[in-house]
């Protein structure tokens, strides 16, 4: 997993709450194989005029200029300012593969979909939760100064802008593993010991679990 | 002793380490597969070289993407190249690590979370875990059942584990009789009206009380099912005599000396009488109606008596939402949902695919004619074994007859990854779970509801009540 401990840069603003995966990515481009290549269809219902799939050449896709994604400075943003319940419904990691291949390190939102905030966390994108009213406050300043870069630390828990800072609170697990760039697989696979002795109790205990491939 | 809670008894259970950081690692008991939140946690798990943990206490099953027409072709027949590669690709990678599967022309292929259960593979006391939000339905067999992301797939494929944090609980009771016509999906939707769709993040959320307590499996996995469109990631029902007899000669089930030790060990799959919840909330299921939802999120829901809500009502900061969902389902405020002209039908989805979900279809469109309205009305088996039951009870006659069209199993139109689709601007009549922006095509509107409401829709033309049919 790439380690995220600072970063600066262009606030993108969605100001809706329960924006759901569906949105962020729709399911066309769910049919690909591969982590790449899903920037281009981040918000892709809202950013094209015209529908499109996996094979549709994008030169040939007509932008809808109304949409903040096809706009300056936001085409550049690489924080994604959002209301409640950012990611919600669908569990597909795609969409954080989207707003990473977009060039989006950071989203800050008052709350996540459950799913969506972990997927965050397993690819280096770091979700952010920030009261309502620091999210107001946010949506304000970025939307007098829109070429204004917001600095964001996570070192100090510390989202930064001009001379104003507000501080956050990440899981301390996450925190460690995303400073570190950890590999959460290897570090569990530490345990392998331990895995297998609870599967071995298990396995005593109810019998019925583990003889399933021949039922 | 202590009083424990259902969810706390499951996680305690499964609980091997406590990680520096205080999350749990929770052993996994069954994970399930499909082809479309799998291939990049395969193709990692290839790339470091690690084998699969346990591989028989996974399975997998294409489901999403399939097309739901000429099955008989099996994966040749699928038109669309990156759907098929995508579920070729599934068999390669279950081939590669040893993990069982179900192909797409096995009678026993369907939507996962309708398989797990039928097959046996979803067993009380069990923690499953699956790549799809919807994982949640597994919890109407008193299992602790949760949605995960690709890099948990991964995780789970590699260690058999998933690390989590304990979720908070939130008990919903219903009380009361549920009135002809109204069903489980109504119980669920009205949840969703009352919470919202962030209403129950962080919870694990039990459903309770005589209402739950009369409802069947297949009606329970209704509930359990949207409880994530609550924002909760596990729903659960406790084990009773009415798991029991749905659990019993599933193939996956355990037989002889082993299913009473089996059955002794599921009958404490209960919250203990004095163990504390969280927070509950209350539902009066006799003053239930059927629900029909009016715009974008599962939270925008009203009686079918009701009628769109007036965005002017409301707070200026609160409006812009609802007016948008309003110009984007192409409906005015204050407008009946009664009477609202239907363009599809779509009877389907691990929501309502089961087997008593088309046995209701049929009781009301036994005779009758779907309106010459309607441009098509599909129903979707969750399985292909359901499709089998609806085809030996006569079912699938009924339908054909009525003029709706008799498709193999898959997800289809509740997510439209195949050829099932909306148009923009059609109106959908749909017992799935989702009515987001896109969700069944660009453009397309959705109103949830429950499979007797369809039905309705689908003789009417219209939105209509099924209680006055
Ligand atoms: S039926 Fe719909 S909600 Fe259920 S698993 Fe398939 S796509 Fe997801």
């Amino acid at each position: 997993m790439q380690a995220f401990t600072q970063h600066a840069g262009v606030v993108i603003p969605l100001p809706r709450r329960n924006v759901d995966t569906d949105a962020i990515l729709p399911k066309q481009y769910l049919k690909k194989i591969d982590k790449e290549g899903f920037g281009a269809h981040l918000f892709d219902d809202e950013r094209y005029l015209d529908p499109g799939d996996v094979d549709t050449p994008l030169d040939q896709r007509r932008p809808n200029p109304d949409f903040i994604l096809n706009q300056e400075p936001y085409r550049r943003g690489s924080v994604l300012l959002a209301q409640a319940n950012f990611g919600c419904g669908s569990s597909r990691e795609h969409a954080v593969w989207a707003l990473q291949d977009f060039g989006i390190r950071v989203v800050i939102a008052p709350s996540f979909g459950e799913i969506f905030h972990n997927n965050c966390f397993n690819n280096g994108v770091l979700p952010i939760v920030l009261p309502e009213s620091e999210i107001e406050q946010l949506f304000e300043l970025c939307g007098r100064q829109p070429e204004q870069q917001i600095s964001v630390d996570l070192q100090e828990n510390q989202v930064s802008w001009g001379d104003e800072s507000w501080s956050f609170q990440v899981d301390p697990a996450r925190r460690e593993a995303l400073l570190a760039g950890l590999d959460d697989i290897g570090i569990t696979l530490e345990r392998a010991e331990k895995i297998q002795q609870y599967e071995a109790r298990r396995r005593r205990e109810e019998p019925w679990l583990f003889h399933m491939a021949g039922r | 002793m202590t009083q424990q809670t259902l969810y706390e008894k499951l996680w305690d259970r499964h609980v091997v380490d406590t990680l520096p950081g205080g999350e749990a690692l929770l052993y996994i008991d069954r994970h399930l597969i499909h082809e479309v939140s799998s291939p990049q946690a395969f193709a990692s798990l290839r790339e470091k070289q690690r084998p699969a943990w346990r591989p028989d206490a996974n399975m997998a099953v294409p489901d999403h993407a399939v097309p739901t027409r000429n099955r008989e072709l099996g994966v040749p027949g699928i038109r669309d190249g990156l759907a098929r590669q995508q579920v070729r690709r599934l068999e390669d990678n279950c081939r590669d690590l040893r993990i069982p599967l179900i192909n797409l022309t096995d009678q026993r292929q369907g939507i996962v979370h309708v398989v797990g259960p039928e097959q046996g593979l979803t067993l009380p006391g069990i923690t499953l875990v699956c790549g799809d939000s919807h994982t949640s339905t597994h919890g109407a067999l008193a299992t602790l059942s949760m949605g995960i992301g690709t890099s948990e797939v991964e995780h789970v494929l590699a260690t058999q584990t998933l690390r989590t944090r304990k979720l908070k609980t939130l008990r919903v009771l219903f009380h009361g009789e549920l009135d002809e016509g109204v069903t489980a999906k109504d119980m669920v939707l009205a949840m969703i009206g009352r919470l919202g769709t962030a209403g129950a993040t962080g919870y694990a959320i039990e459903y309770a009380g005589e209402t739950v307590e009369q409802l069947s499996v297949e009606a329970r996995m209704t509930l359990c099912n949207m409880s994530i469109e609550a924002g909760a990631r596990a729903g659960l029902v406790a084990y009773d005599a009415v798991t029991e007899a749905y659990v019993r000669d599933r193939p996956g089930a355990p037989d002889g000396a082993e299913w009473d030790q089996a059955t002794a060990h599921w009958r404490g799959l209960v919250s203990d009488p004095r163990a504390r919840f969280d927070r509950e909330e209350v539902f009066d299921a006799g003053a239930l109606e059927p629900q029909v939802t009016w715009g974008t999120s599962p939270e925008m829901v009203v009686p079918v008596t009701g009628q769109t809500p007036d965005p002017r009502t409301l707070p200026a900061g609160a409006r812009g939402e609802l007016e948008r969902a309003l110009a984007y389902m192409g409906l005015t405020p204050g407008q009946p949902l009664e009477g609202l002209p239907i363009d599809r039908v779509f009877i389907g989805s691990c929501t309502n695919a089961r087997i008593e979900d088309l046995r209701q279809v049929a009781s009301l469109v036994r005779g009758h004619r779907l309106s010459p309205r309607i441009k098509q009305a599909i129903i979707v088996p969750g399985s292909g074994l359901v499709r089998l039951q609806a085809e030996r009870e006569g079912l699938a006659d009924i339908f054909e007859c009525a003029g709706f069209e008799w498709r193999a199993a898959g997800c289809s139109m509740c997510l439209g990854m195949n050829d099932d689709r909306l148009a923009p601007g059609e109106r959908c009549a749909s017992t799935s779970n989702r009515n987001f922006e896109g969700r069944q095509g660009k453009g397309g509107r959705t109103h949830l509801m429950s499979p007797a409401m369809a039905a309705a829709a689908a003789l009417a033309g219209v939105i209509t009540d099924v209680r006055g049919l």
